[in-house]
C-alpha cells in the first residue's frame, strides 16, 4: 500500500469515526427544565399518592360545587343523564360483561384516579379550571355518596391514598411477561 | 354444484377446487387473468358475457378538464366512501370515527378515513406553541419543540392502529346485521414518521429505577397512559407524520405517541408529556375503560397487545354478488404480535380451509391483504377467515372466544363499546341472492 492511499483511509476512518461519534450524541436540541417549570403540567396521580397536591376537601362542600358544575351532565342525584348515561353514584354487583355495569364504587380500584380524573378532565366544558381544593372536595363527595367514605371525612394527600376500594383485587394483568 | 374442471393450457393454471363450496386454489391468482378470462367464457357464466353496447365518445374527454389545484380531495363520484361516526352531535363522551374496510382495498388507510377514537374532540394545536416535555426519573429532564425534533434522525414504521374495543359487536348474544365497517372500522393502517423515543431518552437519560412511562396528551381531558418502558423502548415512535404528510387533527397533530401493536388508546395523540416512573398511574382509561370484564366478574387490566385478527371485507354486508361466477374473496389480518404467517379461508362454514395468498410486502404489525378465489355458483355459503402469527398465535373461533370471556346479555347498539379486545373469527353468510349477512357459525 502506498503512503498515498495509507492517508486516504487514515482520512476515511477519522471521517467514519467522527460522523458515529456525532451520530450518538444527537442532535441536543432539548432545553433542559427544572421542576418549577414542569410543575403546571404535572398532574399525575398515584395510587399511592405519589402526585397529590397540598389541599383538602369535605363531601358537604364537594356537594355544592357538584351542584353548580357537575350535575347538568351527570344527574341530580349523580345517576346519570340523557347527556352522561354514566353513573357516579351506585352500581350493584356486576352480573354481566357490559361496560355499562362498571361503576366507581364496584369496579374502579383506586379512589386516587377518581382525584386525577376530574381534575385532568372535568368539568367536560372547561377541564383543569377547578382549585385543588374543589377537586379534593368533589372527590370526597362522591366517594361518600358511594359509601366508600364517611360523610364528614376530609380528604387530603394524606388521607385520600388510604381509601380502599372494594374491587381493588378485581384485576388480572393480561400480559404480566410485558410489564418488567 | 358443477365443477368446471379444465386441462392446463400453455400458461393457464388450472384452478382447482381446494376446501368446499368453491374455494379454489391461491395458485390460480397467479395467472388470474388466464385462468378467470377462461372461466368465465364457459359453463354457467358463459351466457352472461353478452356483447358490450358500442363505445360511444364521452363528454368529459371534449372539453378541458378542472383546473389542478394545489391540495387535491378525492373525485365528487367517492364522497359515500366515508367513516361512520358513533356521536355525530358531539355529546359529552367519546367520539368514534369508523373506517369503510369494504369501500377501500390495500394495506394503508388513507389519513381522512383512518379511525377515531377521540376523549375530548381534536384540540386545534398551534404547532410552535406546541411542547414536549420528557421528566420524571431522568437524569436531565428535556423540552423538545416541533421544530427541534425535526432536526433529529427519523424513522418510518408502516403499522396498524386498532382500538382496544374495536370488533367489540361480536360480543353480542345475536349477529349484529351491520357493515365490516360497523364491526371492524376502529382499525386502520398507515406510515408514521417520526424520532424514536429512545433517541430522546439517549438525550434524557433513564434513571435506572424507571420501569413506566406516563404519556400524556395536550387534549381536553388530558388522556393520560401508563406504558412499560423495556418492552416498549426499541419501538417507541414519537409520530410527526402520516403518510408521508403532518398527523391529521384527529390523529394526533402535531405529535402522538406510536407503540405498533399496542392497543390504539396507548398510542396517545396530542403528546405533551412523558413521565418515567416506577409504577403506573391508573388513570381512569386504564383502571377503568381498557379493561375487559370476564364472566366471571374479574376483569383484564393492562391488556397491552391487540392480538391476531383477519376479516373479510369483500364480499360482506351490503356488498351483494350480481351473478354466480368468479370472485376475489379479500380482506385484512394482522397482529399486534408480528407478522402474519398464515390465513386459511372457508366457504361452508369451517368445515373445510383453503389456504390464501398474502399480499406482498408482509409487515410485522401491519395489515396485510390476503386473497382468494373463489367460484360462487349461487348456492348458500358461510364465509370464514382465520389468521396465525409468526409467533403461533392463531384466531379463535367466536364459540371459542366467547366461552372464555362471555358474550353480553342483550343486543347493544352496533356503536356502543361495550367490552374490548374480541378478535374471534367473523364470518359472513351469501344467501342463494347473494346478499351478505352477518352470521355465527
Amino acid at each position: 500500500m502506498s503512503m498515498r492511499s495509507l492517508d486516504a483511509s487514515a482520512v476515511l476512518l477519522v471521517l467514519v469515526l467522527g460522523a458515529g461519534r456525532a451520530f450518538a450524541e444527537g442532535p441536543n436540541l432539548g432545553k433542559p427544565v427544572n421542576l418549577t417549570g414542569i410543575a403546571e403540567w404535572d398532574i399525575s396521580v398515584h395510587p399511592d399518592g405519589a402526585g397529590l397536591p397540598v389541599g383538602s376537601g369535605t363531601p358537604a362542600e364537594g356537594a355544592k360545587i357538584y351542584v353548580a358544575k357537575c350535575a347538568l351532565c351527570h344527574g341530580q342525584d349523580g345517576k346519570g343523564s340523557a347527556e352522561s348515561p354514566t353513573p357516579l353514584i351506585g352500581g350493584g354487583p356486576i352480573t354481566d360483561i357490559s361496560a355499562s355495569m362498571k361503576t366507581i364504587s364496584n369496579f374502579w380500584p383506586y379512589a386516587t384516579t377518581v382525584f386525577d380524573y376530574i381534575r385532568r378532565a372535568m368539568p367536560w366544558q372547561q377541564p383543569m379550571t377547578l382549585t385543588n381544593d374543589e377537586v379534593y372536595a368533589l372527590t370526597a363527595y362522591i366517594l361518600a355518596a358511594n359509601k366508600l367514605i364517611g360523610e364528614n371525612d376530609t380528604l387530603s394527600a394524606e388521607t385520600l391514598p388510604k381509601v380502599r376500594m372494594p374491587n381493588r383485587d378485581g384485576f388480572i394483568i393480561r400480559f404480566p411477561d410485558l410489564i418488567q | 354444484m358443477s365443477q368446471h374442471r379444465r386441462r392446463p393450457r400453455n400458461n393457464q393454471i388450472s384452478v382447482e377446487a381446494v376446501a368446499g363450496n368453491g374455494l379454489l386454489d391461491r395458485r390460480a391468482l397467479l395467472g388470474r387473468g388466464l385462468a378467470f378470462a377462461g372461466a368465465m367464457t364457459t359453463g354457467a357464466t358463459a351466457s352472461l358475457a353478452a356483447a358490450a353496447e358500442p363505445l360511444a365518445k364521452p363528454p368529459w374527454s371534449l372539453e378541458p378538464g378542472a383546473a389542478i389545484v394545489p391540495y387535491e380531495v378525492r373525485s365528487r363520484f367517492e364522497k359515500s366512501v366515508a367513516r361512520t361516526l358513533s356521536n355525530p352531535n358531539f355529546r359529552p363522551g367519546a367520539q368514534g370515527a369508523r373506517t369503510p374496510h369494504h369501500l377501500l382495498n390495500g394495506t394503508i388507510t388513507p389519513s381522512g378515513l383512518h379511525f377515531v377514537v377521540s376523549w375530548g374532540g381534536a384540540p386545534d394545536i398551534d404547532p410552535d406553541e406546541h411542547r414536549l416535555v420528557i421528566h420524571g426519573l431522568v437524569k436531565r429532564p428535556l423540552i423538545f419543540t416541533l421544530d427541534a425534533l425535526g432536526r433529529y434522525p427519523m424513522v418510518s414504521r408502516t403499522t396498524f392502529l386498532e382500538c382496544g374495543g374495536n370488533s367489540a359487536p361480536l360480543f353480542s348474544p345475536e349477529p349484529i346485521q351491520d357493515s365490516v365497517q360497523a364491526l371492524h372500522g376502529l382499525a386502520s393502517c398507515a406510515e408514521w414518521t417520526g424520532v424514536k423515543l429512545s433517541t430522546l431518552l439517549d438525550e434524557t437519560g433513564i434513571d435506572s429505577t424507571a420501569k413506566w412511562f406516563i404519556a400524556e396528551g395536550a387534549d381536553a381531558p388530558h388522556l393520560s397512559r401508563s406504558v412499560p418502558l423495556k418492552t416498549t423502548l426499541d419501538d417507541a415512535i414519537i409520530a410527526l407524520y402520516q403518510n408521508g404528510e403532518r398527523l391529521m387533527p384527529a390523529n394526533g397533530y402535531p405529535m402522538r405517541l406510536l407503540l405498533p401493536g399496542f392497543e390504539g388508546n396507548m398510542n396517545v395523540k396530542y403528546l405533551r408529556r412523558i413521565k418515567l416512573v416506577d409504577e403506573p398511574s391508573m388513570s381512569f382509561w386504564e383502571s377503568k375503560i381498557y379493561t375487559q370484564l370476564l364472566p366471571n366478574g374479574k376483569a383484564y387490566q393492562f391488556y397491552f397487545l391487540q392480538e391476531v385478527k383477519s376479516f373479510i371485507t369483500r364480499p360482506s354486508p351490503g356488498l351483494t354478488l350480481k351473478e354466480p361466477g368468479l370472485y376475489e374473496i379479500s380482506g385484512i389480518a394482522f397482529s399486534g404480535t408480528g407478522r402474519i404467517s398464515r390465513v386459511m379461508i372457508s366457504a361452508d362454514g369451517g368445515q373445510s380451509w383453503g389456504e390464501a395468498a398474502l399480499q406482498e410486502p408482509v409487515l410485522s404489525k401491519a395489515f396485510t391483504r390476503f386473497h382468494m378465489p373463489w367460484r360462487w355458483d349461487s348456492s348458500p355459503a358461510t364465509l370464514q377467515s382465520r389468521a396465525w402469527d409468526e409467533a403461533g398465535n392463531v384466531q379463535p373461533t367466536r364459540a371459542q372466544f366467547v366461552a372464555e370471556r362471555g358474550e353480553l346479555k342483550k343486543i347493544p347498539p352496533v356503536a356502543a363499546v361495550l367490552n374490548q379486545h374480541c378478535n374471534c373469527i367473523t364470518s359472513w353468510a351469501v344467501d342463494e341472492k347473494g346478499e351478505v349477512k352477518h352470521v355465527y357459525a
